[in-house]
């Protein structure tokens, strides 16, 4: 037994979560712009949109804090996950309600409309 | 450590060329704003994982300034596209 662990490379704790979170933030990158070729409407496109704007961010400011821990880089960290938590849900939302007024989104994929009222015959059940 | 650094880029490159791909192409304006704030969301990892990877903080605030200016945008166009401002 050479050592507890040794994988021919020396690597310390740090390494192995910057890694990781680099890789979830670069994957949240990739799923990002896989979505926004992909989904078929405005509305759909919103969900993929979302994904670096906040597990990236937070993934990559909690790997800068882990990496290099002082007060001012966690203090500065906090606020860029509080700023960017934020304002994302605002831009969701103002992109989104334009999408719906300006019809950029298909009927048939939704699910639940809850600003136009059902047919009466639907409304039957309720 | 250089693999992640490759397959970080590589991820990254590939999630920013679809946003392009979609600015590009996206039949509406509403597609283009949704790119373009995923664009500057991966350029914020991008810049975030270098600093990670080499160890350094210098670029923070610059995290901090491109998470407000990302969301000004979007805010701003799909204001003045909703048909009804009821704003």
């Amino acid at each position: 037994m050479t050592g507890p662990l040794d994988l021919g490379f020396d690597f310390d704790l740090r390494d192995i979560v910057t890694a990781v979170l680099v890789l979830l933030s670069a994957l949240m990158c990739f799923a990002a712009g896989v979505g926004l070729i992909r989904f078929p409407d405005v509305l759909s496109r919103l969900h993929a949109a979302t994904k670096p704007q906040i597990l990236g961010i937070v993934a990559i400011v909690a790997d800068v804090a882990v990496t290099n821990p002082s007060v001012g880089t966690i203090t500065l960290a906090v606020a860029i996950v509080f700023f960017q938590s934020l304002t994302a849900p605002v831009s969701a939302h103002m992109a989104g309600r334009a999408a719906y007024r300006t019809g950029h989104f298909r009927a048939d994929t939704l699910v639940v409309d809850e600003f136009t009222p059902p047919p009466p015959a639907a409304r039957g059940g309720r | 450590m250089i693999v992640v650094v490759v397959i970080a880029g590589l991820l990254m490159a590939a999630g920013a060329v679809g946003a392009l791909w979609r600015i590009i192409r996206g039949p509406s304006a509403l597609d283009r704003i949704i790119a373009s704030d995923v664009l500057v969301a991966t350029a914020m990892c991008a810049i975030g994982a270098e600093m990670a990877i080499n160890r350094h903080t210098d670029t923070l605030p610059v995290l901090l300034g491109l998470a407000l200016f990302g969301i000004v945008g979007s805010v701003s166009v799909a204001r003045f596209l909703a048909s009804r401002d009821d704003t």
